[in-house]
């Protein structure tokens, strides 16, 4: 059997490797087009993983396992179920989009700036594939080095405030996790295997103890209200190609977290602490649409939009019923589509007039009618519109909640109104009207580049939001037997 | 040869080498130094060669009990001999260009190994001392060893005054032991601390002062002051030397007279270990923050980083043992890095000890910014290089011993420690270059050092082979 999973993960970083050792400052062009044939290589080899996914079992599939430390009882341990095999092939995607947007942006240390994205892209491969609990760390921290480098090195003018903030932010919650690790390790008599560790009895005492624990490390990343500090810093002054990724992939690490890690592990602890991360979850959603509806600089607005959003995958997780796990999952893809889009739309207007400031734009659309149409419609899915795919996963978390609680329901249904008035009032400021002033006057529309990474994007965005299906088909057995795990006891 | 001359071969050649370059120095000149420096490269390689031959499983006690030779006692002075060679390798240049390439530092150094050889196999008290004392005397007189200089001057009083108060203690503490329990032999003093029923009081006094003194040995908070000004004033080559090998003595130390000796008894030590292994951590790395010197950040490091293998050994069994000894080894191999690296941005009547000398290193060499991002994120201890393991290990350990709350406390001081090695990172990557200088070395040099990066990362990949070598040296040693 073909080791897809390996594949997905080590061919991007080898093709890094390549890039680093191939590509020259001098002739740039070599590491592009080395970066991008990896890059494109990285994706195909994940298609496999949907076209042969055995959609009628929870069980784990593309399985490979191998003895990796001996010492510590460590395997190197890979596979991937409904849960997590989407995100496999949207990370493997996304960064074929941030090759390609990257492309004559960039212009200082190109081949640095591709193999860290592409030594990025395996290594969140891994993190989403890995079934033992050190494999996961490693790759889950070693994904910090490459970001802070991307952040820093090509980043804005607050740069290295962004990434030291970002780097330590992350690190202190995946400490904490790794004293979890090392506990249940102890625990469960020296085994790193998630699948001993769903099985493992624990006091509710010592599951409370560990939710912290994990809590710590994946609501930091995910992030939730109050410890989401980091990510309007981190999303502002990365590179398009930092933002796109922070946005579409990194943030759905901490969300994934929560479904393999803290929902099997420690059940009775979820259940009990439920109420705190629906309140926290929905302060996201509502609150932080309000942040987002006063911010004047357009990254910042979509990185508040992205917190507002996870709030929904949050509040879904911990509904405890098929629909919110299962819109939680699909918000989470879809955002990873959206968000993408938002921030290459801004990155497009950034790289003409090198400013994210909404009063220095509009009447955009008088000179950038492709361009305009395009924003439209990522600013119509950001808002949750229907025959979108952000309208799919807010409404199927929406409708969770009706059957928990109706205000519950009412309160995370504000989102959809809050999230069109922050996106389409940035939308009308900055694209309608007559040209706000000579450099808007004078820009060009999309070049031909452009025109088609948006327009992938569009497909995609659209595709998800009128036929879901195939997506949640996918996860369906997955998150079913999920649930019917979580609803045991461990006690 | 009989198989007490055997286990001493390696001491033996060590010692041979040494006084043959003290009397083959005098005939030579100023020209030929390189000769000198390649005998005592051949020295290393043959000492290292004979402990590899003779090396076995078994636990051998020889010359009337005052040495062990056990599998510990092997890898430990194999690692010595690998780092003083790598010393001797990194700091070539920066010698010849100071005027310290001469047959005296060459001759130092290798007795300051031998002391450490006679501290890693000591069996008894008096052996343990003499090792100990061989091998600070030299280091003094090589910190010292630029004699007109004024900081290498205070650096080395520093180090000499609270040095000798440190073996005062030591001795003090041995005499007070040898009072309780009658001797001086390390596996004796072991039976007999656990057949105790007398004299508790003085075994434990006793024992503070031994423990004062492995402290001091090893740089542990409260007994940290010199750490920073000796490896601040040494020269960049000796300040290497000093953060490299004796720290493979130091955990001998620790390990003979706690984990061995005093093994009864560590309801005792247990609590004065952790104390230290927190004041360590969490001081280390505050005061770390604050320097602009990176020899002096680098010293602090050291302290905090001393205080995570005080963490294995906390443990008091034999996965603390060979986590902490683990520890040691990925800590020795980092340092070496970051040492070589600094030292190969110095160059004639250029110090780089300043943190802004790293300034933009990533333009003006990548690959060497590369091996110096490796080395930070190692110390660091994050994955995928050795130093994650290193911190994974020693805080199972303590997890495993039931200190979960220093666990807790020896993470969050990592991140402390993570913001200044992230602020180097910093420096190298996201600042533009203020020397602009082409980075010169030999060829040697270049080789070996990045051989020395390229290692930090492939144990990050696959660990096993140093954790199973740790393991298997304190699985054979008696303290099992």
């Amino acid at each position: 059997m073909t080791p897809y999973l390996s594949l997905a993960i080590w061919v991007p970083i080898v093709a890094a490797v390549a890039v680093l050792v191939l590509g020259r400052d001098r002739d740039a062009g070599r590491a592009r087009w080395i970066a991008l044939i990896g890059a494109l290589a990285g994706f195909l080899v994940t298609i496999p993983l949907y076209t042969h996914f055995d959609k009628t079992t929870s069980a784990m599939q593309f399985v490979e396992r191998a003895s990796w430390i001996p010492y510590f009882d460590i395997y190197y341990h890979l596979g991937v179920d409904g849960i997590s095999v989407l995100f496999v092939l949207l990370n493997s995607f996304t960064t074929v989009l941030v090759v390609w947007a990257g492309w004559e942006v960039i212009k200082t240390r190109v081949a640095q700036y591709m193999a860290a994205f592409l030594i990025m892209s395996g290594l969140i491969n891994g993190a989403f594939a890995a079934l033992d609990a050190i494999l996961f760390y490693v790759y889950f921290e070693a994904m910090l080095i490459p970001m802070y480098l991307i952040i820093g090195v090509w980043g804005g003018e607050r740069r290295v405030y962004a990434a030291i903030k970002f780097f330590l932010y992350t690190l202190l919650g995946s400490l904490l996790m790794l004293v979890a690790f090392i506990y249940l390790y102890q625990q469960s008599g020296g085994s790193f295997a998630l699948a001993d560790w769903y099985v493992l009895p624990l006091s509710l005492k010592t599951q409370v103890l560990l939710f912290v624990a994990f809590f710590a490390a994946f609501a930091v990343k995910v992030p939730m209200w109050p410890v989401h500090t980091w990510l309007p810093d981190a999303h502002t002054e990365a590179p398009t190609g930092g933002s796109v990724v922070l946005a579409a992939i990194t943030l759905k690490i901490g969300a994934y977290g929560f479904v393999r890690f803290i929902l099997p592990i420690v059940p009775d602890a979820s259940h009990h602490l439920s109420g705190f991360v629906i309140t926290l979850s929905l302060i996201a959603i509502v609150y932080i649409g309000f942040v987002a509806l006063v911010q004047a600089d357009m990254k910042k607005l979509i990185a508040y939009s992205s917190i507002s959003h996870m709030g929904f995958v949050t509040l879904g997780f911990f509904l405890f019923n098929q629909l919110g796990v299962e819109g939680g999952l699909v918000q989470m893809i879809s955002h990873g589509f959206v968000s993408a889009a938002m921030f290459l739309c801004v990155g497009v207007l950034y790289d003409r007039m090198h400013t994210r400031m909404i009063a220095d734009y509009g009447g955009v659309v008088n000179t950038m009618p492709k361009f305009a149409a395009f924003m439209m419609l990522f600013a119509m899915a950001n808002a949750g519109l229907p025959a979108t795919s952000g309208f799919v996963g807010e409404f199927l978390v929406i409708l969770a909640a009706v059957q928990v609680n109706f205000w519950l329901a009412f309160l995370a249904a504000l989102s959809l109104i809050l999230g069109a008035a922050y996106t389409l009032w940035m939308y009308k400021r900055v694209i309608f009207g007559a040209p706000g002033n000579a450099h808007v006057a004078g820009l060009t529309d999309l070049s031909r580049r452009e025109f088609w990474l948006l327009a992938t994007v569009a497909a995609a965005v659209l595709i998800m939001g009128i036929f879901p299906k195939p997506f949640i088909d996918v996860m369906h057995v997955s998150v079913t037997d999920l649930l019917a795990h979580v609803a045991k006891s461990k006690i | 040869m009989t198989v007490s001359l055997l286990s001493v071969l390696p001491e033996i050649v060590v010692l041979v080498g040494a006084s043959m370059l003290l009397l083959v120095d005098l005939f030579l000149t100023d020209r030929q130094r390189h000769i000198g420096y390649w005998l005592a490269q051949l020295t290393l390689l043959v000492a290292a060669y004979v402990t590899m031959r003779t090396m076995s499983v078994d636990v051998l006690r020889v010359f009337h009990n005052l040495v062990v030779d056990d599998l510990v006692g092997d890898f430990l002075r194999i690692f010595s001999f690998i780092a003083v060679s790598l010393v001797l390798f990194y700091s070539r240049a920066y010698m010849e260009a100071r005027g310290l390439f001469r047959g005296e530092t060459f001759v130092l150094i290798l007795f300051a190994l031998l002391g450490m050889q006679v501290l890693i196999t000591a069996n008894s008290f008096l052996t343990l001392y003499l090792g100990l004392e061989l091998m600070s005397l030299a280091l003094y007189a090589l910190v010292a060893i630029q004699r007109d200089e004024r900081a290498p001057a205070e650096a080395a009083m520093k180090y000499f005054v609270l040095g000798a108060l440190a073996s005062g203690f030591l001795l003090y503490g041995m005499s007070m032991v040898y009072g309780a329990t009658g001797s001086l032999e390390i596996d004796r003093i072991a039976q007999a601390v656990l057949g105790r029923t007398d004299n508790p009081i003085l075994l434990i006094l006793g024992l503070v002062f031994i423990v004062s003194a492995i402290a001091f040995k090893l740089g542990a908070v409260p007994y940290h002051m010199w750490v920073p000004d000796v490896y601040h004033g040494a020269p960049t080559a000796i300040t290497l030397l000093i953060a490299s090998a004796p720290k493979f003595a130091a955990f001998a130390l620790i390990l003979r007279l706690l984990a061995g000796a005093m093994g009864g008894t560590e309801f005792g030590w247990q609590g004065m270990l952790v104390v230290m292994s927190v004041l360590s951590v969490t001081f280390g790395h505050i005061v770390a923050i604050a320097q602009t010197n990176i020899k002096r950040m680098l010293a602090y490091s050291t302290i905090a980083n001393m205080g995570y293998v005080l963490m294995g050994f906390m443990a008091a069994d034999v996965t603390g043992y060979s986590a902490a000894m683990f520890y040691i080894v990925a800590y020795v191999l980092t340092t070496l890095g970051a040492f070589g690296v600094v030292m190969l941005l110095s160059r004639r009547g250029f110090e780089a000890d300043t943190l802004d000398d790293l300034k933009g290193l990533n333009q003006r060499s990548p690959w060497w910014a590369f091996i110096m991002l490796l080395v930070m994120f190692s110390l660091a201890g994050m994955p995928p290089t050795v130093g994650f393991y290193a911190k994974l290990l020693v805080l199972q350990a303590a997890i495993k011993a039931d200190f979960v709350w220093l666990a807790i406390v020896g993470v969050l001081a990592a991140l402390l420690g993570a913001f200044y090695y992230l602020r180097v990172v910093k420096l190298m990557y996201f600042d533009a270059p203020v020397d602009q200088e082409p980075i010169e070395a030999r060829t040697d040099t270049r080789f070996l050092l990045s051989a020395n990066g390229l290692v930090l990362l492939l144990l990050g990949v696959l660990p096993q082979p140093l954790m199973g070598l740790c393991a298997l040296a304190l699985v054979h040693s008696q303290y099992y």
